[in-house]
Protein backbone atom coordinates (compact mmCIF):
# COMPACT_ATOMS: atom_id res chain seq x y z
CA UNK A 1 0.00 0.00 0.00
CA UNK A 2 1.29 3.46 -0.85
CA UNK A 3 1.39 6.26 1.64
CA UNK A 4 -2.00 7.34 2.91
CA UNK A 5 -3.31 10.88 3.13
CA UNK A 6 -5.70 12.27 5.73
CA UNK A 7 -9.01 13.47 4.28
CA UNK A 8 -12.06 15.09 5.78
CA UNK A 9 -15.32 15.03 3.82
CA UNK A 10 -18.78 16.05 4.96
CA UNK A 11 -21.09 13.27 3.84
CA UNK A 12 -24.83 13.76 4.26
CA UNK A 13 -24.13 16.45 6.86
CA UNK A 14 -21.64 14.44 8.93
CA UNK A 15 -17.90 15.09 8.90
CA UNK A 16 -16.07 11.89 8.02
CA UNK A 17 -12.32 11.64 8.46
CA UNK A 18 -10.06 8.88 7.21
CA UNK A 19 -6.57 8.08 6.02
CA UNK A 20 -6.78 6.82 2.46
CA UNK A 21 -4.56 5.75 -0.37
CA UNK A 22 -4.64 8.43 -3.10
CA UNK A 23 -5.88 5.86 -5.61
CA UNK A 24 -8.98 5.02 -3.55
CA UNK A 25 -12.00 5.91 -5.67
CA UNK A 26 -14.65 8.07 -4.07
CA UNK A 27 -17.31 5.42 -4.72
CA UNK A 28 -15.23 2.84 -2.84
CA UNK A 29 -14.72 5.28 0.02
CA UNK A 30 -18.49 5.76 0.29
CA UNK A 31 -19.41 2.09 -0.03
CA UNK A 32 -16.57 0.38 1.80
CA UNK A 33 -15.16 2.87 4.31
CA UNK A 34 -18.51 4.45 5.19
CA UNK A 35 -20.81 1.49 4.40
CA UNK A 36 -23.06 3.79 2.34
CA UNK A 37 -23.95 1.15 -0.23
CA UNK A 38 -26.87 3.06 -1.75
CA UNK A 39 -24.42 4.49 -4.29
CA UNK A 40 -23.94 1.71 -6.84
CA UNK A 41 -21.14 0.73 -9.18
CA UNK A 42 -22.50 -0.20 -12.59
CA UNK A 43 -20.03 0.15 -15.43
CA UNK A 44 -16.99 1.45 -13.53
CA UNK A 45 -16.09 3.25 -16.78
CA UNK A 46 -17.76 6.68 -16.30
CA UNK A 47 -20.72 5.89 -18.53
CA UNK A 48 -23.73 4.57 -16.63
CA UNK A 49 -24.29 7.05 -13.79
CA UNK A 50 -25.22 4.40 -11.17
CA UNK A 51 -22.55 5.97 -8.93
CA UNK A 52 -23.93 9.53 -9.16
CA UNK A 53 -23.67 11.64 -6.02
CA UNK A 54 -23.70 15.39 -5.35
CA UNK A 55 -20.28 16.96 -4.81
CA UNK A 56 -20.45 20.53 -3.52
CA UNK A 57 -23.94 20.83 -4.93
CA UNK A 58 -23.32 19.42 -8.42
CA UNK A 59 -23.94 15.87 -9.61
CA UNK A 60 -20.86 13.78 -10.28
CA UNK A 61 -19.91 10.20 -11.08
CA UNK A 62 -18.12 8.96 -7.97
CA UNK A 63 -16.35 6.17 -9.90
CA UNK A 64 -14.47 8.88 -11.79
CA UNK A 65 -13.13 10.75 -8.79
CA UNK A 66 -10.51 9.90 -6.21
CA UNK A 67 -11.58 10.34 -2.60
CA UNK A 68 -8.62 12.70 -2.09
CA UNK A 69 -10.07 15.06 -4.72
CA UNK A 70 -13.13 15.47 -2.51
CA UNK A 71 -11.10 16.36 0.59
CA UNK A 72 -12.74 19.41 2.16
CA UNK A 73 -15.93 19.00 0.13
CA UNK A 74 -19.55 18.30 0.93
CA UNK A 75 -21.15 15.21 -0.51
CA UNK A 76 -24.73 14.07 -0.59
CA UNK A 77 -25.62 10.49 -1.42
CA UNK A 78 -28.99 8.82 -1.90
CA UNK A 79 -28.95 8.06 1.84
CA UNK A 80 -29.03 11.79 2.59
CA UNK A 81 -32.25 12.56 0.72
CA UNK A 82 -35.02 11.42 3.05
CA UNK A 83 -35.65 13.78 5.96
CA UNK A 84 -37.07 12.57 9.29
CA UNK A 85 -38.36 9.36 7.74
CA UNK A 86 -40.17 11.30 4.96
CA UNK A 87 -39.20 10.29 1.45
CA UNK A 88 -37.82 13.01 -0.82
CA UNK A 89 -40.37 13.92 -3.56
CA UNK A 90 -38.20 12.11 -6.13
CA UNK A 91 -38.06 8.95 -4.03
CA UNK A 92 -41.82 9.18 -3.63
CA UNK A 93 -42.19 9.72 -7.38
CA UNK A 94 -40.16 6.61 -8.23
CA UNK A 95 -42.36 4.67 -5.77
CA UNK A 96 -45.68 6.03 -7.04
CA UNK A 97 -44.90 5.95 -10.77
CA UNK A 98 -43.12 2.58 -10.82
CA UNK A 99 -39.83 4.27 -11.79
CA UNK A 100 -37.78 1.13 -11.20
CA UNK A 101 -37.68 -2.55 -11.92
CA UNK A 102 -34.43 -4.11 -10.67
CA UNK A 103 -33.50 -0.84 -8.95
CA UNK A 104 -29.83 -0.92 -9.88
CA UNK A 105 -29.85 2.42 -11.68
CA UNK A 106 -32.30 4.05 -9.26
CA UNK A 107 -30.03 5.82 -6.76
CA UNK A 108 -28.07 7.39 -9.62
CA UNK A 109 -31.24 8.30 -11.51
CA UNK A 110 -32.65 9.99 -8.43
CA UNK A 111 -29.42 11.91 -7.78
CA UNK A 112 -29.46 13.14 -11.39
CA UNK A 113 -33.13 14.05 -10.90
CA UNK A 114 -32.13 16.11 -7.86
CA UNK A 115 -29.66 18.07 -10.01
CA UNK A 116 -32.15 18.53 -12.83
CA UNK A 117 -34.92 19.87 -10.61
CA UNK A 118 -32.50 22.13 -8.74
CA UNK A 119 -31.46 23.74 -12.06
CA UNK A 120 -34.88 23.61 -13.69
CA UNK A 121 -37.83 23.01 -11.32
CA UNK A 122 -40.39 22.56 -14.12
CA UNK A 123 -38.67 20.73 -16.95
CA UNK A 124 -40.35 19.58 -20.16
CA UNK A 125 -40.23 15.90 -21.04
CA UNK A 126 -37.35 16.56 -23.45
CA UNK A 127 -35.45 18.43 -20.74
CA UNK A 128 -35.95 15.53 -18.33
CA UNK A 129 -34.56 13.11 -20.89
CA UNK A 130 -31.54 15.37 -21.42
CA UNK A 131 -31.11 15.69 -17.64
CA UNK A 132 -30.75 11.92 -17.27
CA UNK A 133 -28.46 11.57 -20.29
CA UNK A 134 -25.66 10.41 -18.02
CA UNK A 135 -27.67 7.57 -16.49
CA UNK A 136 -28.43 4.22 -18.09
CA UNK A 137 -31.35 1.99 -17.20
CA UNK A 138 -31.39 -1.53 -18.63
CA UNK A 139 -34.92 -2.37 -17.42
CA UNK A 140 -37.59 0.30 -17.59
CA UNK A 141 -37.27 1.83 -21.03
CA UNK A 142 -37.11 5.21 -19.21
CA UNK A 143 -40.84 5.95 -19.63
CA UNK A 144 -41.67 5.53 -15.95
CA UNK A 145 -38.47 7.22 -14.86
CA UNK A 146 -39.56 10.32 -16.78
CA UNK A 147 -42.99 10.09 -15.12
CA UNK A 148 -41.39 9.73 -11.69
CA UNK A 149 -39.41 12.94 -12.19
CA UNK A 150 -42.54 14.69 -13.51
CA UNK A 151 -44.34 13.56 -10.33
CA UNK A 152 -41.64 15.18 -8.18
CA UNK A 153 -41.66 18.35 -10.31
CA UNK A 154 -45.43 18.65 -9.92
CA UNK A 155 -45.12 18.29 -6.15
CA UNK A 156 -42.38 20.92 -5.86
CA UNK B 1 -10.79 -1.08 -11.61
CA UNK B 2 -7.96 0.24 -9.49
CA UNK B 3 -5.22 2.44 -10.93
CA UNK B 4 -1.56 1.89 -10.08
CA UNK B 5 -0.21 3.73 -7.04
CA UNK B 6 0.60 7.40 -7.26
CA UNK B 7 1.37 10.36 -5.05
CA UNK B 8 -1.31 13.05 -4.86
CA UNK B 9 -0.48 16.75 -4.49
CA UNK B 10 -2.81 19.69 -4.53
CA UNK B 11 -1.23 22.70 -6.18
CA UNK B 12 -1.89 25.93 -4.30
CA UNK B 13 -1.15 28.24 -7.24
CA UNK B 14 -0.21 28.19 -10.90
CA UNK B 15 3.49 28.59 -10.09
CA UNK B 16 3.22 25.83 -7.50
CA UNK B 17 1.74 23.54 -10.16
CA UNK B 18 4.62 24.32 -12.54
CA UNK B 19 7.17 23.70 -9.75
CA UNK B 20 5.53 20.39 -8.84
CA UNK B 21 5.52 19.35 -12.51
CA UNK B 22 9.22 20.15 -12.79
CA UNK B 23 10.00 18.31 -9.54
CA UNK B 24 8.21 15.21 -10.82
CA UNK B 25 10.73 14.92 -13.67
CA UNK B 26 8.32 13.69 -16.30
CA UNK B 27 6.49 11.30 -13.96
CA UNK B 28 3.83 13.83 -12.95
CA UNK B 29 0.52 14.67 -14.56
CA UNK B 30 -1.88 17.50 -13.94
CA UNK B 31 -5.34 16.51 -12.75
CA UNK B 32 -8.21 18.90 -13.49
CA UNK B 33 -11.69 17.38 -13.85
CA UNK B 34 -10.23 13.91 -14.20
CA UNK B 35 -12.82 12.92 -16.78
CA UNK B 36 -10.27 11.84 -19.34
CA UNK B 37 -7.33 11.00 -17.08
CA UNK B 38 -9.07 8.96 -14.35
CA UNK B 39 -10.72 6.54 -16.82
CA UNK B 40 -7.32 6.05 -18.51
CA UNK B 41 -5.65 5.42 -15.17
CA UNK B 42 -8.33 2.90 -14.19
CA UNK B 43 -7.61 1.03 -17.41
CA UNK B 44 -3.89 1.42 -16.64
CA UNK B 45 -3.37 3.06 -19.99
CA UNK B 46 -1.86 5.93 -18.02
CA UNK B 47 0.28 5.33 -14.93
CA UNK B 48 1.60 8.66 -13.65
CA UNK B 49 3.67 8.52 -10.44
CA UNK B 50 2.44 11.90 -9.24
CA UNK B 51 -0.92 13.60 -9.73
CA UNK B 52 -0.94 17.37 -9.34
CA UNK B 53 -4.47 18.54 -8.70
CA UNK B 54 -5.06 22.00 -10.18
CA UNK B 55 -8.84 22.02 -9.87
CA UNK B 56 -8.93 24.36 -6.89
CA UNK B 57 -6.49 27.05 -7.99
CA UNK B 58 -8.74 30.14 -7.94
CA UNK B 59 -7.02 32.12 -10.72
CA UNK B 60 -7.36 29.25 -13.22
CA UNK B 61 -11.14 29.24 -13.13
CA UNK B 62 -13.70 31.72 -14.39
CA UNK B 63 -14.91 33.71 -17.37
CA UNK B 64 -14.17 37.41 -17.80
CA UNK B 65 -14.22 40.18 -20.36
CA UNK B 66 -11.27 42.51 -20.89
CA UNK B 67 -10.55 45.00 -23.69
CA UNK B 68 -13.14 43.44 -25.98
CA UNK B 69 -11.79 39.94 -25.46
CA UNK B 70 -13.19 37.10 -23.42
CA UNK B 71 -10.96 34.91 -21.29
CA UNK B 72 -11.98 31.51 -20.03
CA UNK B 73 -9.78 29.95 -17.36
CA UNK B 74 -8.45 26.44 -17.89
CA UNK B 75 -10.27 24.81 -14.98
CA UNK B 76 -13.63 26.36 -15.84
CA UNK B 77 -16.05 23.44 -16.07
CA UNK B 78 -18.06 22.65 -19.16
CA UNK B 79 -21.17 23.38 -17.10
CA UNK B 80 -19.91 26.87 -16.24
CA UNK B 81 -19.14 27.61 -19.89
CA UNK B 82 -22.51 26.24 -21.03
CA UNK B 83 -24.46 28.37 -18.55
CA UNK B 84 -22.34 31.55 -18.61
CA UNK B 85 -24.56 34.55 -19.19
CA UNK B 86 -21.54 36.51 -20.45
CA UNK B 87 -20.66 33.91 -23.09
CA UNK B 88 -24.26 33.36 -24.12
CA UNK B 89 -24.47 37.08 -24.81
CA UNK B 90 -21.06 37.66 -26.46
CA UNK B 91 -19.90 34.34 -27.87
CA UNK B 92 -22.80 31.91 -27.69
CA UNK B 93 -21.20 29.18 -29.80
CA UNK B 94 -18.78 28.39 -26.98
CA UNK B 95 -21.69 27.84 -24.60
CA UNK B 96 -23.57 25.80 -27.21
CA UNK B 97 -20.62 23.45 -27.70
CA UNK B 98 -19.95 23.10 -23.96
CA UNK B 99 -23.61 22.22 -23.41
CA UNK B 100 -23.28 19.37 -25.90
CA UNK B 101 -20.30 17.72 -24.18
CA UNK B 102 -21.03 14.36 -22.58
CA UNK B 103 -23.78 14.40 -19.98
CA UNK B 104 -24.62 16.60 -16.97
CA UNK B 105 -22.24 14.79 -14.60
CA UNK B 106 -19.37 15.01 -17.11
CA UNK B 107 -20.06 18.73 -17.65
CA UNK B 108 -20.02 19.34 -13.89
CA UNK B 109 -16.47 17.98 -13.58
CA UNK B 110 -14.72 18.24 -16.96
CA UNK B 111 -12.75 21.38 -17.78
CA UNK B 112 -11.80 23.42 -20.84
CA UNK B 113 -8.04 23.09 -20.23
CA UNK B 114 -8.27 19.35 -19.68
CA UNK B 115 -10.18 18.89 -22.91
CA UNK B 116 -7.67 20.94 -24.92
CA UNK B 117 -4.61 19.27 -23.36
CA UNK B 118 -6.05 15.83 -23.94
CA UNK B 119 -7.21 16.67 -27.48
CA UNK B 120 -9.35 13.61 -28.05
CA UNK B 121 -10.07 13.25 -31.79
CA UNK B 122 -13.79 13.34 -30.91
CA UNK B 123 -13.69 16.24 -28.42
CA UNK B 124 -15.92 19.25 -29.08
CA UNK B 125 -13.88 22.26 -27.95
CA UNK B 126 -11.00 21.90 -30.46
CA UNK B 127 -13.30 22.60 -33.44
CA UNK B 128 -14.68 25.68 -31.70
CA UNK B 129 -11.26 26.99 -30.68
CA UNK B 130 -10.09 26.62 -34.31
CA UNK B 131 -13.15 28.26 -35.83
CA UNK B 132 -13.07 31.15 -33.35
CA UNK B 133 -9.33 31.62 -34.02
CA UNK B 134 -8.88 31.59 -30.25
CA UNK B 135 -5.56 31.68 -28.43
CA UNK B 136 -4.49 29.07 -25.90
CA UNK B 137 -2.44 30.60 -23.10
CA UNK B 138 0.23 28.48 -21.44
CA UNK B 139 2.70 29.01 -18.64
CA UNK B 140 5.84 27.01 -17.93
CA UNK B 141 9.18 27.48 -16.18
CA UNK B 142 10.23 29.77 -19.06
CA UNK B 143 7.20 32.04 -18.76
CA UNK B 144 3.98 32.70 -20.66
CA UNK B 145 3.16 31.97 -24.24
CA UNK B 146 0.12 32.20 -26.47
CA UNK B 147 -0.60 29.70 -29.24
CA UNK B 148 -3.29 30.03 -31.88
CA UNK B 149 -5.59 27.06 -32.27
CA UNK B 150 -4.21 26.46 -35.77
CA UNK B 151 -0.78 25.70 -34.27
CA UNK B 152 -1.95 24.09 -31.04
CA UNK B 153 -3.68 20.94 -32.31
CA UNK B 154 -1.00 18.91 -34.05
CA UNK B 155 -2.03 15.27 -34.19
CA UNK B 156 -4.12 12.70 -32.36
CA UNK B 157 -3.80 13.43 -28.60
CA UNK B 158 -0.89 15.72 -29.48
CA UNK B 159 -0.77 19.46 -28.86
CA UNK B 160 1.87 22.19 -28.73
CA UNK B 161 2.50 21.94 -24.99
CA UNK B 162 5.66 20.97 -23.11
CA UNK B 163 5.66 18.45 -20.26
CA UNK B 164 6.13 21.18 -17.67
CA UNK B 165 3.63 23.65 -19.11
CA UNK B 166 0.15 24.37 -17.81
CA UNK B 167 -2.74 25.68 -19.89
CA UNK B 168 -3.85 28.83 -18.12
CA UNK B 169 -6.87 29.55 -20.29
CA UNK B 170 -8.24 30.55 -23.62
CA UNK B 171 -8.64 34.06 -25.00
CA UNK B 172 -11.10 34.78 -27.76
CA UNK B 173 -12.37 37.79 -29.64
CA UNK B 174 -16.06 37.12 -29.14
CA UNK B 175 -18.04 36.43 -32.28
CA UNK B 176 -21.76 36.12 -32.39
CA UNK B 177 -22.44 34.87 -35.88
CA UNK B 178 -21.38 31.31 -35.22
CA UNK B 179 -22.91 27.86 -34.86
CA UNK B 180 -21.93 24.40 -33.66
CA UNK B 181 -23.66 21.26 -34.93
CA UNK B 182 -22.83 17.80 -33.68
CA UNK B 183 -23.74 14.22 -34.39
CA UNK B 184 -23.62 12.58 -30.95
CA UNK B 185 -22.44 9.07 -30.30
CA UNK B 186 -25.57 8.17 -28.35
CA UNK B 187 -23.99 6.53 -25.31
CA UNK B 188 -20.86 8.61 -24.59
CA UNK B 189 -21.96 11.73 -26.49
CA UNK B 190 -18.52 12.18 -28.00
CA UNK B 191 -18.73 13.72 -31.49
CA UNK B 192 -19.01 11.29 -34.39
CA UNK B 193 -18.79 14.54 -36.31
CA UNK B 194 -18.91 18.08 -34.93
CA UNK B 195 -18.65 21.24 -37.02
CA UNK B 196 -18.18 24.82 -35.89
CA UNK B 197 -18.77 27.69 -38.31
CA UNK B 198 -17.94 31.34 -37.66
CA UNK B 199 -18.99 33.98 -40.20
CA UNK B 200 -17.90 37.57 -40.63
CA UNK B 201 -20.92 39.15 -42.30
CA UNK B 202 -21.53 42.75 -43.36
CA UNK B 203 -24.50 44.02 -45.34
CA UNK B 204 -25.66 40.52 -46.18
CA UNK B 205 -22.28 39.47 -47.60
CA UNK B 206 -19.88 36.98 -46.02
CA UNK B 207 -16.50 38.72 -45.83
CA UNK B 208 -14.78 35.65 -44.49
CA UNK B 209 -15.55 32.41 -42.73
CA UNK B 210 -13.78 29.97 -40.45
CA UNK B 211 -15.10 26.44 -40.32
CA UNK B 212 -13.59 23.49 -38.42
CA UNK B 213 -14.51 19.86 -37.91
CA UNK B 214 -13.86 17.43 -35.07
CA UNK B 215 -14.50 13.69 -34.83
CA UNK B 216 -13.79 13.10 -38.49
CA UNK B 217 -10.05 12.46 -38.38
CA UNK B 218 -7.03 12.31 -36.07
CA UNK B 219 -7.56 15.82 -34.73
CA UNK B 220 -9.75 18.86 -35.29
CA UNK B 221 -9.07 20.61 -38.59
CA UNK B 222 -10.19 23.59 -40.63
CA UNK B 223 -12.40 22.97 -43.64
CA UNK B 224 -10.69 25.47 -45.93
CA UNK B 225 -12.64 24.35 -49.00
CA UNK B 226 -15.84 25.45 -47.24
CA UNK B 227 -14.28 28.70 -46.02
CA UNK B 228 -13.13 29.60 -49.53
CA UNK B 229 -16.53 28.82 -51.01
CA UNK B 230 -18.21 31.18 -48.55
CA UNK B 231 -15.90 34.18 -48.79
CA UNK B 232 -17.37 37.08 -50.74
CA UNK B 233 -20.75 35.42 -51.30
CA UNK B 234 -24.17 36.66 -50.22
CA UNK B 235 -25.35 34.95 -47.02
CA UNK B 236 -28.25 32.83 -48.18
CA UNK B 237 -29.33 29.20 -48.35
CA UNK B 238 -27.88 28.67 -51.82
CA UNK B 239 -24.43 29.80 -50.64
CA UNK B 240 -24.67 27.56 -47.58
CA UNK B 241 -25.78 24.52 -49.57
CA UNK B 242 -23.06 24.97 -52.18
CA UNK B 243 -20.31 25.40 -49.56
CA UNK B 244 -21.51 22.51 -47.39
CA UNK B 245 -21.53 20.21 -50.40
CA UNK B 246 -17.74 20.65 -50.58
CA UNK B 247 -17.12 19.87 -46.91
CA UNK B 248 -14.63 17.14 -46.19
CA UNK B 249 -13.19 17.02 -49.72
CA UNK B 250 -9.68 17.67 -48.39
CA UNK B 251 -9.93 15.47 -45.27
CA UNK B 252 -7.42 12.65 -45.15
CA UNK B 253 -7.58 9.48 -43.03
CA UNK B 254 -11.23 9.76 -42.12
CA UNK B 255 -11.97 7.84 -38.91
CA UNK B 256 -13.87 4.56 -39.04
CA UNK B 257 -15.03 2.71 -35.93
CA UNK B 258 -17.96 0.68 -34.57
CA UNK B 259 -20.07 3.84 -34.47
CA UNK B 260 -19.60 5.08 -38.02
CA UNK B 261 -17.75 4.04 -41.16
CA UNK B 262 -15.48 6.48 -42.99
CA UNK B 263 -18.05 6.88 -45.78
CA UNK B 264 -20.82 7.67 -43.29
CA UNK B 265 -18.62 10.15 -41.44
CA UNK B 266 -17.75 11.85 -44.73
CA UNK B 267 -21.44 12.15 -45.58
CA UNK B 268 -22.17 13.54 -42.12
CA UNK B 269 -19.41 16.14 -42.39
CA UNK B 270 -21.44 17.73 -45.20
CA UNK B 271 -24.74 17.52 -43.31
CA UNK B 272 -23.35 18.95 -40.08
CA UNK B 273 -21.42 21.66 -41.90
CA UNK B 274 -24.70 22.77 -43.44
CA UNK B 275 -26.41 22.75 -40.04
CA UNK B 276 -23.56 24.68 -38.40
CA UNK B 277 -23.73 27.30 -41.16
CA UNK B 278 -27.51 27.55 -40.83
CA UNK B 279 -27.16 28.08 -37.09
CA UNK B 280 -24.54 30.76 -37.66
CA UNK B 281 -26.72 32.44 -40.31
CA UNK B 282 -29.65 32.53 -37.89
CA UNK B 283 -27.53 34.78 -35.66
CA UNK B 284 -26.48 37.18 -38.42
C1 LIG C 1 -18.73 9.62 -20.23
C2 LIG C 1 -17.92 10.71 -20.83
C3 LIG C 1 -18.38 11.38 -21.95
C4 LIG C 1 -17.65 12.40 -22.54
N1 LIG C 1 -18.16 13.03 -23.64
C5 LIG C 1 -17.45 14.02 -24.21
C6 LIG C 1 -17.96 14.73 -25.33
O1 LIG C 1 -19.08 14.48 -25.81
N2 LIG C 1 -17.21 15.71 -25.87
C7 LIG C 1 -15.99 16.05 -25.35
O2 LIG C 1 -15.36 16.97 -25.88
N3 LIG C 1 -15.49 15.42 -24.28
C8 LIG C 1 -16.19 14.42 -23.70
N4 LIG C 1 -15.66 13.80 -22.59
C9 LIG C 1 -14.34 14.21 -22.06
C10 LIG C 1 -14.52 15.35 -21.08
O3 LIG C 1 -14.89 16.53 -21.74
C11 LIG C 1 -13.24 15.60 -20.25
O4 LIG C 1 -13.65 16.36 -19.18
C12 LIG C 1 -12.13 16.34 -20.94
O5 LIG C 1 -11.71 15.67 -22.11
C13 LIG C 1 -10.91 16.43 -20.05
O6 LIG C 1 -11.05 17.47 -19.11
P1 LIG C 1 -10.72 17.20 -17.59
O7 LIG C 1 -10.74 18.48 -16.89
O8 LIG C 1 -11.62 16.15 -17.08
O9 LIG C 1 -9.20 16.71 -17.70
P2 LIG C 1 -8.36 15.60 -16.92
O10 LIG C 1 -8.93 14.26 -17.13
O11 LIG C 1 -8.14 16.04 -15.52
O12 LIG C 1 -6.98 15.73 -17.71
C14 LIG C 1 -6.86 15.31 -19.06
C15 LIG C 1 -5.43 15.56 -19.54
O13 LIG C 1 -5.17 16.95 -19.63
C16 LIG C 1 -4.11 17.33 -18.78
N5 LIG C 1 -4.50 18.63 -18.23
C17 LIG C 1 -5.64 18.92 -17.54
N6 LIG C 1 -5.70 20.25 -17.29
C18 LIG C 1 -4.59 20.80 -17.84
C19 LIG C 1 -4.09 22.15 -17.92
N7 LIG C 1 -4.76 23.19 -17.41
N8 LIG C 1 -2.91 22.34 -18.55
C20 LIG C 1 -2.23 21.30 -19.10
N9 LIG C 1 -2.64 20.02 -19.06
C21 LIG C 1 -3.82 19.78 -18.44
C22 LIG C 1 -3.98 16.23 -17.77
O14 LIG C 1 -2.67 16.11 -17.26
C23 LIG C 1 -4.38 15.02 -18.58
O15 LIG C 1 -3.29 14.56 -19.33
C24 LIG C 1 -16.39 12.77 -21.98
C25 LIG C 1 -15.92 12.12 -20.84
C26 LIG C 1 -16.66 11.09 -20.27
C27 LIG C 1 -16.13 10.42 -19.04
S1 LIG D 1 -20.26 3.18 -12.20
FE1 LIG D 1 -19.75 5.26 -12.37
S2 LIG D 1 -20.59 5.81 -14.27
FE2 LIG D 1 -21.01 3.66 -14.17
S1 LIG E 1 -34.43 -0.47 -13.04
FE1 LIG E 1 -32.99 -1.98 -13.60
S2 LIG E 1 -31.43 -0.79 -14.49
FE2 LIG E 1 -32.96 0.64 -14.16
Amino acid sequence: MSETLPISITVNGKVRKANVEPRLLLVHFLRENLALTGTHIGCDTSQCGACTIQLDGRSAKSCTLFAVQADGSEIMTIEGLAKDGELHPLQEGFWEEHGLQCGYCTPGMIMSGVQLLADNPHPTEAEIRKGIDGNFCRCTGYQHIVKSIQYAANKG
Amino acid sequence: MIPTQFEYKRASSLDDAIALLQASKGDGKLLAGGHSLVPLMKLRLSEPGVLIDIARIPMLSGISEKDGKVEVGATTTHHAVATSELLQRLCPVLSDAAGEIGDPQVRNRGTLGGSLAHSDPAADYPAVILALNAEVHLKGPGGWRAVKGDDFFQAMFTVDMAEDEVIVGVQVVPQKVAGYAKLHQKASHYAIVGVCAVLDVAGGTINSARVAVTGASSHAQRLTEVENALAGKPLNQATIDAAAALAGATLEDVNADIHASAAYRKAMVKVFTRRALEKAASRA
